[in-house]
């Protein structure tokens, strides 16, 4: 399926994109890890992951972006990503108030800090990823499966 | 100097996005719009914003390219143009009115009153250990805002798949 010519864009950009989208998923999975340390976060991370899959889709055709996110993965996950965010906020009732940092704080400029940030940095791209890779699923192949 | 330059350009490119006729044009001239606003974003240095702006640009603009490349839409121009031109002026009239009441309170512009964002810069990196300020604003300080934010992308998310599915259950005869 993703040696298949006649799907997706050209021999170029397959083999272009086979060196880069891994890097870009990369990227997306670092710019979400280091939230709380460098610019970037859990929405911006999220974008970068749901293009490296848009990319996917764009150079492969749909099939083997779908055989990888699947519409009910897609969906599963958007609905365990929100789960996840709202579980962080609900945490915060086992010191008193909603959406209180109950973690240990560690050090600054660690990656293993900043108490609950980075896990809801982590639910937030998990969320933002793969519903907007969703909503690119919906736009372009439901509709043209009419 | 520079934002100023940005804008004019933005401005620019937003009235070639409105008056030019062929559909794919106009898409890009937007996305020019949204590539100006990142760069002004960086002049502002608010490197979170610009990374932001610039994903969503892009996601935005391979959303619109293949959704518009086949389809080049007519515009509809006649009908109504009295009662469309009459209810445009008073929107906008409105618009003024409510922002003009509501931007006479606000400090001028690169004047921020360092009330609220003082306490923030202080004890932001004890109260949370986040280094990355913006992070700490909005996933503690103001997290149930970003809680809000994520329901409604949610729900678009549910509404975008509910609108746009294969045609639903038939009901059994």
């Amino acid at each position: 399926m993703i040696n298949n010519p006649e799907t997706g864009m050209t021999l170029i950009v397959k083999t272009i994109t086979r060196l880069t989208v891994g890097l870009i998923l990369l990227f997306g999975i670092y710019i979400i890890l280091h939230g709380h340390l460098s610019p970037g976060g859990g929405f911006a991370g999220g974008v970068i992951v749901a293009l490296s899959f848009v990319h996917l889709m764009l150079a492969f055709g749909k099939d083997v972006a779908v055989s990888r996110v699947s519409k009910n993965l897609a969906s599963n996950l958007e609905s365990i990503g929100a789960m996840m965010f709202l579980l962080v906020a609900l945490l915060g009732f086992l010191r008193g108030s909603f959406f209180l940092n109950i973690l240990a704080k560690g050090s600054p400029f660690n990656l293993f800090s900043a108490g609950t940030i980075p896990l809801s940095n982590i639910a937030i791209g998990i969320k933002v990823g793969v519903g907007l890779f969703a909503i690119f699923l919906a736009l372009v192949v439901l509709e043209r499966s009419k | 100097m520079e934002l100023h330059i940005l804008l004019i350009f933005m401005i620019f490119a937003a009235i070639v996005a409105i008056e030019v006729k062929d559909l794919l044009s106009s898409v890009i001239a937007v996305g020019a719009v949204g590539f100006a606003l990142c760069l002004a974003f960086l002049v502002l240095k608010a490197p979170d914003l610009a990374i932001t702006q610039l994903v969503v640009e892009i996601l935005c603009l391979i959303i619109l390219i293949r959704a518009t490349i086949n389809k080049d839409l007519p515009l509809v121009i006649e009908g109504r143009w009295v009662f469309n031109a009459l209810s445009t002026l008073g929107f906008i009239a409105v618009f003024l009115l409510f922002s003009w009441l509501a931007l006479r309170e606000l400090p001028r512009f690169g004047e921020p009153i360092m009330e609220v964002v003082k306490k923030y810069l202080q004890e932001g990196v004890s109260k949370t250990g986040a280094v990355n300020i913006v992070t700490a604003v909005i996933l503690d300080f103001r997290a149930y805002d970003t809680l809000g934010e994520a329901t409604v992308l949610f729900t678009s998310v549910i509404g975008i798949m509910a609108i746009l599915r294969k045609p639903g259950r038939k009901k059994k005869e």
